[in-house]
């Protein structure tokens, strides 16, 4: 069992790899195959997950065309060595999605602004990578217990603040809290840190 | 900068999702420009957001969905890809994006609006139903004392204040809701400068600026 998953996911990880591969090619080449490739695994999974968030199809087959036409122009921003492609796709569907469904403008830090305070140096040893800390991050998810692991899925397809989740859910707003909560504690120490 | 006041997890996560609204958003984020710990959550979950995306089963797209973006980005090369320069930063800049491109300019450019008691604030203009201002606090002066009808975080941008939960200098994020009852004095050396959002008026105190706060607008 143990073996025939990290079998999968070596493959998965190669598989994941050429995806970065992809938006550097775009960015430096223009190159048309790649972002072909591109389109044809993340277009299709960017609809499922626009869908059960609860637009209907065509308003999610929209921004999935406008999150690839940004993937293709903002190809020459996107670095490896900070996030993976699935990673940064997610942020440029997410903050379509935002402006498509209450017309809002996402403010996010500007790295290249003088008032922006880089990251310390890492402190020597055991620095992850991006890739590494991702694939950690995603398998401490995959075994929240069921009522933490709903509550941030949802938290994630609906674009709603988890207090009006609380109230689709029927729940008090309280235990959603402490739910994310004990989720966050266990993806901590999922990658190794105290809690 | 040593940062000791952070928004909360379930905010942070809030703010990946896209579920917070932009008032709430320009908090966070100018607090992330000056926070590597919370930008390290903040990356942590969106490789989760990423993560889910990428584990859906693909949907059946659009026939020829392909070619139609395809033909959509050949026709519109020509304006496309080359990024706008990133602009020469004139004069002195004392305030972080992305807060700096809603107001502008420095500190002391701002058009201010005094609203007497030593505080001046300044609107700022926002697409969500809250309302986020800059508040500048004269050194030493406090806000007068106030509960909140709903929620209110401040970012501290410049000086400090203090109240009965703490001392919050540049860069701490506080939060408070209906619950807390405080009433923050600016420290004594500096004028104090804040980012605030609300989505609810403040109920003061004092009658006399419960008096005065519909002209005012805080
Ligand atoms: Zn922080
Ligand atoms: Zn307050």
């Amino acid at each position: 069992m143990r073996l025939a998953r990290r079998v999968v996911d070596k493959d998965r990880e190669s598989v994941l790899d050429e995806f970065e591969d992809l938006i550097v090619a775009i960015a430096r080449k223009r190159d048309r195959a790649a972002f072909r490739a591109l389109f044809d695994h993340f277009a299709p999974r960017l609809k499922t997950f626009f869908m059960r968030g609860g637009l209907d199809p065509a308003a999610a087959e929209e921004i999935v065309q406008e999150t690839m036409v940004k993937v293709w122009r903002k190809a020459d921003q996107f670095d490896p060595a900070k996030a993976k492609a699935s990673t940064w796709i997610f942020s440029i569907g997410r903050n379509l999605r935002v402006d498509f469904l209450r017309k809002e403008k996402r403010p996010q830090p500007d790295f290249n602004d003088p008032m922006f305070v880089p990251d310390p140096e890492p402190d020597g040893f055991e620095v992850l990578s991006v890739a590494q800390e991702a694939d950690l991050v995603r398998e401490a998810f995959d075994a929240l217990p069921p009522d933490q692991k709903a509550v941030m899925t949802l938290a994630f397809y609906e674009e709603k603040p988890h207090s009006e989740i609380a109230s689709e859910l029927g729940l008090p707003l309280g235990t959603v809290k402490s739910r994310i909560r004990l989720a966050f504690q266990r993806i901590r120490s999922g990658l190794g840190e105290s809690v | 900068m040593s940062i000791d006041h952070h928004p909360s997890e379930e905010r942070l996560l809030d703010y990946v999702s896209g579920g917070l609204g932009e008032s709430w958003s320009l908090a966070v984020a100018t607090h992330l420009a000056l926070c590597p710990k919370c930008r390290n959550t903040v990356a942590r979950l969106e490789a989760m957001g990423g993560g889910m995306m990428d584990a859906a089963e693909p949907a059946t797209l659009a026939d020829n969905s392909f070619d139609a973006l395809w033909a959509r980005l050949e026709s519109e090369e020509d304006e496309a890809d080359s990024m706008p320069a990133i602009a020469g930063h004139a004069g002195k800049i004392d305030l972080p994006e992305p807060l700096r491109s809603y107001v502008g300019g420095s500190v002391d450019a701002l058009p201010w609006q005094n609203m007497g008691l030593g505080v001046r604030q300044l609107l700022i203009p926002t697409a969500d139903q809250s309302t986020a201002r800059l508040l500048c606090v004269a050194a030493g002066r406090p806000v007068p004392e106030h509960t909140h009808r709903g929620e209110e975080v401040t970012l501290v941008l410049q000086g400090a204040f203090r109240d009965s939960t703490g001392i919050y200098a540049a860069g701490d994020f506080q939060e408070a809701d209906e619950t807390v009852l405080h009433q923050p004095h600016a420290e004594k050396d500096r004028d104090c400068i804040c980012l605030a959002v609300t989505d609810a008026p403040l109920k003061f105190r004092n009658l006399a600026f419960r008096l005065v706060q519909p002209f005012i607008g805080i």
